[in-house]
């Protein structure tokens, strides 16, 4: 066995993880994406989104699930989900039609939320250096 | 006034371009955080050219009516600090493109650097108590990282004292907010003066504004809040220092003080006689420990404490002549200040040492830092041409005209003490004989000279803005900003009759 696979949880947990991860996401993308009609909104979408990733290092440990998911990519979605944020502020200052169109919004909505909390959430928990296995 | 808004735009989207373009295009962040300073700096001219002429600009966030929808307001005090932070700030990121080399992950800096750009900007145009409290902790907070940036034992320690003593001064900043909400039902300042005009303050406003007092004093140093300081400001990469004590001091402590007591509470003779007992202490305090100071940057951070004491003892005294000087003061202390500190990095990097006793020679190794250190300490200290003259002078005279001859005695007496420690510490570092030892001898790159040269050249222009004349534009800005100090809770009605 490589030494990736003797890390993390046993055989049950990761084999469980592997069946559920997809549904996991699945789920959070659905919540993301119907985040302005719900309560709470695309917030609950980006955890969800975040917790499948957490899912995955509690399971197989920080090493697999950092080769998923860079830190490059964290940066980038972060930077990309507070761009899309001050383009909602610019529509609101501007309002012109082209900003206030009725789908833009819920989409940035949910685009903001459900991407800046998972980059957010997965960076604070994936990438802190206080764990061992980040040696 | 549609540019309000962008003062706040612009260095977000270049706060948050940065961590995108990131640690693979190494150019591009330095470059982006100077252009949006620079777009900043020709923003907030252009924004004080219209606030000349028209005295206030209000932008309804959406286009909704205050005190329901969120307000910018940019009038004259605004402008005067705004037009004053950019430019430094610009200044500051030009020094920092040469200086942040020596540094890992610069595009950090940057990043933070917009956004403590963008938090500072808020502050200055925000309209409503609340968005002045937000925008002051996200300038507050970017403040802490960036003094952390060295990541030494050190910059670490200052940067945790800096953390828990700014965070205790936002809760009592807030706990004020909260409590002046529950009484004036909005949050809207002009609203919320005019709410003041109309009833008798209770008691809780005495309270909340003991808190404020306390929240914005320990932003701004006055002296029994001061200990953060001199840690922070001197572990600091220099730029930071430059950002920290040329501006951010001022518009989160000084600022927000003067905007809240002012224009908000309006003056009353308590409160007076409060910051006037702040700044002298303040005074005396920051000048006689700059005398033992040995690290060249602590030595600056002191200094500071004792320079902030001059401007809140103009607003203290609160006669219009003092609150011209105490604005006159601070804009001088921004320019001379961050020029100070760049010269301390530069300096730093010469000698590799920041203790006085090792330093030597600089005006023979390095001319450009040697010599605009000398007019940034000439003009702190108060050599007749140079703006820092006038600022003092005109504080003392406003002292005596308003029948105070013990404190004009005592500024001038700081302002001696000024000229004292300045010249003991820096004759031997920079006329010394050169000693040859340690450092790299390595001279500062354009990047590094240039805004060096422009912030002498800024600090001697200082002295223009006392020239009365109409097509001075300075001199009637600054007269507007103290009128509209003086002129307290009325601030209100002009609010309301610019919307």
């Amino acid at each position: 066995m490589s030494p990736i696979q003797e890390k993390g949880m046993s055989l049950i947990v990761k084999t469980v993880t592997k069946l559920t991860v997809g549904f996991i996401l699945l789920y959070g993308v659905y919540v993301a994406l119907t985040g302005h009609l719900s309560p709470g909104g695309g917030f609950a979408g980006g955890v969800i989104v975040a917790l499948a990733f957490i899912h995955v290092m509690l399971a197989f440990g920080k090493e697999v699930a950092l080769r998923r998911l860079r830190s490059q990519t964290l940066r980038v979605s972060i930077g990309v989900s507070a761009l899309i944020f001050l383009y909602i502020v610019m529509a609101g200052f501007s309002g012109r039609s082209i900003f206030n169109c009725e789908i833009t919004i819920p989409i940035c909505e949910m685009a903001i939320v459900g991407f800046g909390l998972f980059a957010i959430f997965t960076a604070l928990v994936l990438l802190s250096k206080t764990d061992k296995d980040a040696e | 006034m549609q540019l309000v808004p962008y003062l706040i735009i612009v260095p977000l989207v270049a706060a948050f371009l940065i961590p995108i373009a990131g640690k693979r295009m190494k150019d591009i962040p330095p470059v982006l955080a100077a252009c949006a300073s620079f777009t900043l700096a020709i923003l907030s001219c252009l924004i004080a050219a219209a606030v000349i002429t028209c005295k206030v600009a209000v932008y309804k966030v959406g286009n909704w009516p205050p005190p329901a929808g969120i307000s910018m307001v940019a009038d004259s005090l605004s402008c005067l600090v705004l037009v004053t932070v950019n430019t430094v700030a610009f200044l500051v990121a030009v020094y920092s493109i040469d200086y942040m080399k020596k540094y890992t992950d610069t595009w950090k800096f940057y990043a933070l650097f917009s956004l403590m750009l963008a938090g500072i900007n808020g502050v200055l145009v925000a309209g409503d108590i609340f968005n002045l409290y937000v925008f002051l902790e996200i300038a507050a907070i970017a403040g802490y990282f960036l003094v952390a940036f060295g990541v030494e034992a050190e910059s670490l320690e200052a940067a945790f004292k800096y953390a828990v003593m700014g965070a205790v001064a936002s809760v009592f900043i807030f706990l004020g907010i909260g409590f002046l909400y529950s009484y004036t039902s909005t949050l809207n300042m002009a609203d919320m003066a005019a709410f003041m005009t109309m009833n008798n303050s209770p008691e809780l406003v005495v309270f909340v504004s003991v808190l404020f007092l306390m929240g914005f004093g320990l932003k701004a140093a006055l002296v029994p809040f001061h200990s953060w300081l001199p840690y922070a400001h001197s572990q600091a990469p220099a730029p930071v220092s430059a950002m920290l004590s040329g501006v951010s001091i001022k518009v989160l402590g000084i600022y927000a003080l003067a905007r809240i007591f002012f224009n908000v509470f309006g003056f009353s003779h308590a409160i007076s006689s409060i910051l006037i007992t702040l700044a002298v202490l303040s005074m005396l305090v920051g000048g006689l420990l700059a005398f033992g100071q040995t690290d060249i940057k602590r030595l600056f951070a002191y200094s500071s404490i004792s320079q902030i004491g001059y401007i809140a003892l103009g607003l203290g005294v609160g006669t219009p002549l003092a609150i011209f000087g105490a604005l006159f003061h601070l804009v001088n202390h921004s320019i001379f200040k961050s020029l100070l500190f760049l010269n301390s990095g530069s300096i730093e990097e010469i000698s590799g040492t920041r203790d006085l006793g090792r330093i030597s020679g600089i005006i023979s190794k390095e001319p450009v830092t040697g010599y605009t250190n000398l007019i940034a300490a000439f003009s702190i200290c108060g050599m007749p041409p140079l703006g820092g003259f006038w600022s003092k002078l005109i504080i003392i005279l406003a002292c005596i005209q308003a029948n105070r001859p013990v404190l004009a005695f005592i500024a001038a007496i700081v302002s001696i003490l000024t000229l004292a420690y300045y010249f003991r510490a820096l004759t031997p570092a920079l006329f010394g004989k050169e000693k040859g030892e340690g450092g790299s001898g390595q001279k500062a790159g354009w990047a590094m000279a240039i805004p060096m040269v422009v912030l002498a050249v800024l600090a001697i222009a200082g002295a223009l803005l006392i020239v009365p004349s109409s097509a001075n534009g300075a001199h009637i800005l600054l007269k507007d900003a103290a009128s509209v100090l003086t002129n307290g809770k009325n601030y209100a009605m002009m609010i309301m009759g610019a919307m």
